[in-house]
């Protein structure tokens, strides 16, 4: 068992994002598992900033990584604001339905 | 030693569900894993020293986001049999792009050396001050970043209120309560004094 560094830290961030992006192909239908698989895409990409934070000894990487978490927080409510309205209106959340949000 | 054991606990837990989140059938299993993947990742950044960030993401994103998303689901009344159909079709491109995506990564570490004298280990201390860890950040932000930190919140005050109007709607039929006419309302309008004749009623 080596030491644990920075590689370990970006391959665990690296496999993240590709399960991530993974999961975006696999659940292409359904709207709810892709803002989860993009939730887990942001979690990669924070683990990657607090990782290189902790490497270079500076914060600036944390408080970015706050920022993200900000965005995404903003992100996800009113990912999932529309979601409710589209479900009222159309009874369903087809990811191929989505085309008609126009206006 | 120790340290090295509980990374590759966090490390193997928060792969496994997050694998279970994209894979689960049944969306509410998904979030709930997804929570699970917080907490494992809230472990891994206290492990990096850095706490605060930890704490933010085991209470903002478990205690707020994931909520939300278990809400949602829960609330939609979704056939989600009918959107596992066909999922299987799409496993091949998925594959092929995560996996040239993860082949790309690789070259890139492989490919990245680091600079003469850095050490690949990690600093026990972010700051190198005697400072804690939440503290630091904060003088950071409240100094340095002051500016970047209140354009968030104005982030998440845009966000609140375009949920609000985006999931507000007046229903028809539903009595409301009027505040401006309530409190309007005189002693005259409500209340009606009525001579009442002896032995006669109203």
């Amino acid at each position: 068992m080596v030491e644990v560094g920075l590689f370990h830290y970006l391959t665990l961030a690296a496999i993240l994002f590709v399960i991530g992006v993974f999961g975006i192909f696999l659940n292409r239908k359904n709207i709810i598992v892709i803002l989860m698989s993009i939730e887990l895409m942001l979690l990669a990409v924070n683990i990657n900033f607090v990782a290189f934070s902790a490497h270079h000894g500076d914060l600036h990487g944390q408080v970015f990584s706050m920022f993200i978490l900000t965005v995404a927080a903003a992100e996800a409510a009113i990912g999932l604001a529309i979601l409710v309205t589209f479900f009222r209106n159309k009874g369903q959340i087809l990811v191929d339905d989505l085309s008609e949000l126009k206006g | 030693m120790i340290a090295e054991a509980v990374f590759y606990i966090f490390a193997c837990i928060l792969i496994f569900s997050s694998l279970l989140v994209i894979t689960a059938r049944n969306p509410v299993h998904s979030v709930l894993f997804l929570i699970l993947c917080f907490f494992n990742a809230a472990g891994l950044f206290v492990l990096l020293g850095a706490e605060f960030i930890g704490m933010i993401l085991a209470i903002v994103y478990v205690g707020a986001v994931a909520v939300l998303f278990l809400f949602v689901v829960m609330m939609l009344d979704v056939d989600f049999v009918g959107l596992r159909k066909g999922v299987m079709k799409y496993v091949p491109l998925g594959l092929v792009v995560g996996g040239l995506l993860l082949a790309e990564l690789g070259f890139l570490y492989f490919a990245w050396a680091p600079a003469e004298g850095a050490s690949l280990t990690l600093a026990a201390e972010p700051t190198g001050l005697e400072k804690s860890n939440t503290h630091a950040l904060g003088s950071m932000i409240y100094t340095q970043y002051i500016l970047p930190f209140q354009v968030s919140g104005l982030v998440l005050l845009v966000a609140m209120i375009g949920a609000i109007t985006l999931t507000l709607r007046h229903r028809p039929g539903v009595r409301r309560q009027n505040i401006s006419k309530q409190i309007k309302t005189q002693p005259q309008d409500a209340v009606e004094l009525v001579k009442v004749e002896t032995g006669a009623g109203v």
